[in-house]
């Protein structure tokens, strides 16, 4: 699945260092940057035209003296392969009642230092995992293991963002127990991970106040996406020209609905408003396994 | 938004429905753009013409249908006009404005032979 955004391809993508399985409908290169692909599938057509059947027309009849000429409807989404493994992950979270939150920010606004003091504060409490995205580098993951939460890495390689279908991969490789907490930290962007549904529950964008308060106004796709906004770093606030309230109602501006949670991995400031937010959405998943279930077994 | 990646899926999308359906040549596409969902249609039509040379759909006619932004006003409790997502309701001015259509996209239609 190549981003709309900006071009990437996923030809490097890596998970826990080994790469990753073929789609099952493998999505072909990129042809305005690799030409051969174009000559070979030509020499296939080339093939084809030796014969002509008229029988083999999209119609798949032929009336003389009439153009096979037809309209065909598609009304297929640009974005549908993505969303058809966002779906798959979706059904399989909420058959085994995981909740599962895509963590979303531009780099280094201090999600890995958020998830690490999440684990640590979870005190074992609540089964979890972690997927993280990157570009390079297992640094991340090892951060997370050395917190006491099993975690797998996702190099995505040239991309800039987790689709589906590699949360769908790293799912299989990740022993997840029923009824657990699936953290997915995206790729540091504020861009493309907007348009990537992964079968999350929820997206939730971080946003540092080392930021501008106006990034809300420049990049509103992802704060549109989001369903709650972790404003981060809150402690450095004294020392900042950072005003917090007009970076909430900037991104309320963008999405009214959103949920902020004000919060500092370093004072732990809003740590437990953010437990108790995740902890509920962990109930919530638990009892629709349970409804779902039953509504199953009644079938 | 990158025009380039679009057109390609694009293309991806009419390939995989040639090789199902078998045709071998696509003399017109129809795509639903929305307003808001970001994309520049100039450019689009630019990258489309690039990438589908070589294709079933080469020299195919491009027509992109724009569909209003649509969003819902909850102060003033009905449907408005949206013309980005980020402006105030054009009644009441105020900014708790759910969009509600015109971020699509998608292939509606071809025209094969």
């Amino acid at each position: 699945m190549m981003c709309m955004t900006c071009g990437c391809g996923k030809g490097q993508t890596l998970i826990g260092g080994h790469a990753l399985a073929r789609q099952r409908e493998p999505g072909r290169e990129m042809r305005y940057r690799i030409p051969q692909a174009v000559h070979e599938d030509q020499h296939q057509h080339a093939t084809n035209q030796d014969k002509i059947d008229f029988g083999a027309g999209p119609a798949g009849t032929h009336a003389p003296g009439m153009s096979q000429s037809r309209m065909v409807r598609i009304e297929r989404d640009i974005l549908a392969k993505n969303n058809d493994y966002a779906d798959q992950n979706r059904r399989y979270f909420s058959e085994h009642g995981i909740f599962a939150l895509n963590l979303v920010s531009s780099p280094g606004s201090g999600k890995t230092t958020l998830l690490v003091k999440t684990i640590a504060a979870l005190h074992g409490a609540q089964p979890l995992a972690v997927i993280e995205g990157d570009q390079q580098t297992d640094n991340d993951a090892a951060r997370i293991r050395a917190a006491g939460a099993p975690a797998l890495q996702i190099n995505t390689g040239k991309g800039c963002h987790l689709d589906a279908h590699m949360v769908g991969e790293a799912m299989q490789r990740l022993d997840l127990k029923g009824d657990s907490l699936l953290l997915i930290e995206n790729v540091g962007n504020l861009v493309c991970p907007a348009g990537f549904d992964l079968g999350e529950a929820h997206k939730v964008v971080i946003f540092s106040v080392t930021e501008g308060e106006d990034k809300p106004l420049k990049y509103p796709d992802m704060f549109r996406a989001a369903d709650l906004m972790l404003l981060s770093k809150c402690d450095l606030l004294p020392h900042l020209d950072f005003d917090a309230d007009l970076a909430v109602a900037n991104a309320r501006r963008i999405n009214p609905q959103i949920g902020v949670i004000r919060v500092s991995a370093t004072s732990g400031a809003g740590i437990t408003e953010w437990l108790e937010w995740i902890t509920a959405g962990c109930r919530n998943s638990a009892t629709n396994r349970c409804i779902v279930g039953e509504f199953q077994e009644q079938l | 938004m990158h025009e380039m990646s679009i057109a390609e899926s694009v293309l991806q999308i009419i390939e995989d429905k040639a090789r199902t359906d078998g045709y071998t040549r696509v003399n017109a596409v129809w795509l639903e753009i929305g307003q808001l969902a970001g994309v520049e249609k100039e450019s689009l039509r630019f990258c489309f013409d690039v990438v589908t040379r070589d294709s079933v759909a080469r020299d195919a006619r491009l027509e992109i249908v724009e569909t209003a932004g649509q969003g819902w006003c909850m102060e003033c409790a009905r449907s408005v006009a949206v013309s980005a997502r980020y402006e105030p309701c054009p009644n009441c001015g105020g900014f708790q404005v759910e969009v509600t259509g015109g971020d699509e996209m998608r292939v509606k239609e071809l025209e094969v032979e």
